[in-house]
């Protein structure tokens, strides 16, 4: 008995032996598959030789009639929205700013382009920014959140887990992490603007409006920020560009601070190109291009226009 | 009246759940949020001791005193969230009733609360408030705030949008769970052994018009009831009123009912109205209390010596009154949209321990939001309005400031390095801005490159720290707030005044 309850035990330790070292084996030869497949950003565009216009300049001062007037001019909005199409619509939400304070995209404007795309049938009109301050409270204090939601929209806060490491294959940013989250489950995207005094990039319009659509380490792009700004431009190819202009922060800027800082506008601009729309955008602002160097930069790259006259350009009055 | 028990327990710990979940910016709607915490009898007690006044909602826990000066100890085994939560976990643990007895007897050194309550209480009176560090709502509050819900939720969205972090939040966290695992080993340990607040409501029981009651006659000595007694309220012999917590599991499982509740009466077992002190005992707890506040004072004021990293929240009051307040309940960090309220450590001397900071390079004060005042229910940080806040209105050129920012020219960016940046000035909030940019011209290996050089005004900085935030030298800012300048200090100042 003696020798059998040994050779059991000895059977036993062998056979945990060979668990435990066939583990490590298994192991120090395992290699974890690294995900190498970064995301890209798909084209959101619409072919040009549809439309009517490639830009159109609205006055007014009625935001609404508007950014309807510029859309009708620049085709109707059944050529940009199919039915059943989901909608990113990025107005700059990036600061917790009131309104009157310029810092924030008009909440009419942000609830005139939601209400088109509502009517054009989108499946899904969602708005969506990644604000310098809180999204809550940045989307609350800008009334950006229940213009949109009044209007028939969507609002998202992006989370951690909406950020993916993406593609972006630009001059100044190869990789960076972007609303991958929200930007994979969308197939138009319209940018919606606001017009604003910056102090290193020149301003703050069409372009530099995708940076909302980056994570963390957005706060390294101002060491190369006008190369930067045309990498969003090749990043992010639009459905639509409505830039609000209908006040305009001359100062002070990004974030502005008093109501002193902003001015009347009374324009709305609606592109294709967000490249033109910065080079119009400028003007409005009192500058010229040589003080926006990302807006030559990008049109040099073929990302856009550098002059909107060359385009098929429209001006209407409402 | 053991399953209305329940009922209540699960009511008023769901609800201290659901209150702290709405206690964030996302969730914003005019809730309650501060009720349990206005509510806490001891956090009235102790600020009227420490202040001589009571701040705001802080009535609400005398309504609780009343009622307990009539029906006993009903706050521990009725409403409590942190009592339900070791009752809890109690259940999970199942043995014999010889066992329970042995675990559920009255110990002597359960009096070990009342004495560290009176020393609380003298501390209170001499203005060194800490009755937050053991009390059982502010307890919870803070390893919630700080540990347990900032864990569950890494910015999924479910709690939160963005990791919440909170500097050591874990020691907190810990406490509650030591106060659990203590609970497992013996039901309600840490009510019957520390907890000042039972204590509290321990002294207030003596008086208590009805009670749990043990008939002599039918009554055959088998114990049950003290196997059942969480409380260890002894209500096999004489009842101790100073720890029964009106929980009736002696009155349900008593198998003859000689257990009822009601007032004294004849054929019943005496009742111990209060708990067994001595009088060395008291005067040792009292001596205890009035040393604490010199061993914790034996250094330099803070208000003759400022420390440059003591920065308080907007509409804090001066260093001294504020920890004349301040519990460490961090309800001000659980409803900071930004993360920047921190548990304090060392920069506000050990009678600051866990009381609110900034921390700059976590999160910044938000221009836009007064919250920490909205939820502070001691008044340490006092209501404030936005106009107050950003100097607006009434209160024109006089914004509340917490500090001022300096650069460190060695990191800075395009100080050091001939580098573009200045995302300290873009987000800088104020108008005009508190951080200006020198345009220069530098030539590096011939090439000229254009800069732009911040600066502080420090007439217009309010130390909010959204530079020191954004800087992107993220490891040791180049940009950084202190507290100088404070306008909660008339000492802590470097500017002339005009």
């Amino acid at each position: 008995m003696e020798r059998r309850k040994f050779l059991i035990q000895v059977a036993k330790a062998s056979a945990a032996a060979l668990v435990v070292s066939g583990t490590g084996i298994w192991l120090a030869n395992r290699r974890v598959e690294e995900d190498e497949t970064l995301y890209r950003i798909p084209d959101y565009s619409v072919p040009r030789d549809l439309l009517a216009q490639d830009f159109v300049v609205a006055r007014g001062d009625d935001p609404q009639g508007m950014v309807e007037a510029a859309v009708r001019t620049m085709g109707g909005i059944d050529k940009f929205i199919s039915p059943g199409d989901r909608v990113l619509i990025k107005p700059n939400v990036g600061f917790d700013r009131p309104p009157i304070l310029g810092a924030t995209t008009s909440p009419g404007v942000v609830a005139a382009v939601v209400r088109l795309c509502v009517e054009a049938g989108a499946g899904d009109v969602v708005v969506a920014d990644n604000p310098i301050n809180s999204p809550a409270a940045s989307f609350a204090r800008s009334g950006v959140g229940k213009a949109a939601k009044e209007a028939g929209g969507r609002v998202h806060y992006l989370s951690e887990r909406d950020f993916k490491e993406t593609m972006v294959g630009g001059v100044a940013i190869t990789n960076f992490s972007a609303a991958v989250g929200i930007l994979g489950n969308v197939s138009r995207v319209i940018g919606v603007p606001t017009l604003k005094d910056h102090n290193l990039s020149g301003m703050s319009f069409a372009m530099k409006n995708w940076y909302g659509l980056l994570g963390r380490g957005r706060n390294r792009f101002h060491q190369d920020i006008h190369n930067v700004i045309a990498d969003l431009a090749f990043m992010l190819r639009p459905t639509l560009v409505i830039g609000d202009a209908t006040r305009i922060l001359m100062q002070n800027g990004p974030t502005g601070g008093s109501p002193s800082d902003v001015k009347p506008g009374g324009t709305i601009i609606v592109s294709t190109d967000a490249v033109a729309v910065d080079a119009f955008g400028i003007e409005l602002l009192g500058r010229t291009i040589a003080d926006c160097p990302s807006i030559t930069l990008a049109a040099e790259r073929g990302l856009g226009s550098a002059n909107p006259n060359n385009l098929r350009f429209e001006e209407v009055a409402v | 009246m053991r399953a209305v028990r329940r009922i209540y327990q699960l009511f008023f710990l769901g609800l201290f759940f659901v209150l702290l979940y709405v206690a964030t910016y996302d969730r914003l709607g005019g809730y309650p949020v501060r009720l349990f915490l206005d509510s806490d009898p001891l956090v009235a007690v102790g600020t009227v001791l420490s202040t001589g006044t009571l701040y705001r909602a802080l009535w609400y826990g005398i309504p609780i005193l009343v009622l307990t000066i009539f029906l006993g100890r009903f706050y521990c085994g009725w409403i409590c969230p942190l009592g339900t939560l070791q009752d809890l976990v109690s259940r999970l643990g199942r043995t014999t009733l010889k066992r329970k007895i042995e675990i559920n007897s009255y110990r002597p050194y359960y009096k070990l609360k009342y004495l560290i309550l009176l020393a609380f209480l003298t501390m209170a009176v001499l203005g060194v408030l800490q009755v937050g560090l053991l009390d059982p709502i502010v307890l919870l509050t803070r390893a919630m705030s700080t540990s347990i819900l900032p864990s569950i939720d890494r910015g999924d969205g479910l709690l939160f949008l963005s990791p919440r972090d909170f500097h050591l939040g874990w020691i907190a966290g810990l406490l509650l769970v030591a106060v659990l695992v203590a609970a497992f080993l013996r039901p309600r340990l840490w009510c019957k052994l520390l907890c000042p607040l039972g204590a509290l409501l321990g002294f207030f029981s003596r008086w208590s018009v009805f009670h749990i009651r043990r008939a002599i006659e039918g009554c055959d000595d088998c114990r049950v009831c003290v196997g059942h007694c969480r409380a260890g309220a002894e209500p096999d012999v004489s009842l101790r009123k100073s720890e029964c917590m009106l929980l009736f599991n002696c009155r349900e499982t008593c198998p003859t009912d000689a257990i009822t509740f009601g007032p004294d009466g004849e054929g019943l077992a005496y009742v111990v109205p209060g708990p067994d002190l001595s009088r060395r005992r008291i005067t040792g707890a009292l001596l205890a209390g009035l040393a604490a506040p010199l061993l914790i004072r034996s250094r330099q004021p803070v208000v003759e010596n400022p420390r440059p990293y003591l920065i308080r929240p907007p509409g804090s009051l001066p260093e001294p009154e504020f920890l004349e307040r301040c519990i460490k309940c961090e309800a001000c960090m659980q409803i900071c949209p930004t993360n920047v309220l921190q548990p304090a450590m060392t920069e506000a001397g050990v009678e600051g321990f866990w009381s609110p900071v900034l921390k700059n390079t976590i999160g910044y004060c938000e221009v836009n939001c007064v919250l920490c005042g909205e939820v502070c229910p001691t008044g340490a940080i006092q209501r404030i309005t936005l106009d107050q806040k950003q100097g607006r209105g009434e209160y024109e050129g006089r914004p509340v400031v917490l500090g001022t920012a300096f650069f460190d020219r060695g990191r800075c960016l395009p100080w050091a390095m001939n580098r573009p940046c200045v995302v300290c000035q873009e987000v800088c909030p104020t108008s005009p801005k508190a951080i200006k940019t020198e345009e220069v011209v530098v030539t590096e290996n011939g090439r000229s490159i254009r800069l732009k050089r911040p600066q502080v005004v420090p007439d217009l900085c309010i130390g909010c720290g959204i530079c020191e935030y954004a800087c992107p030298v993220i490891d040791r800012r180049a940009v950084y707030v202190t507290s100088v300048g404070e306008s909660r200090s008339k000492k802590n100042v470097m500017i002339l005044e005009k």
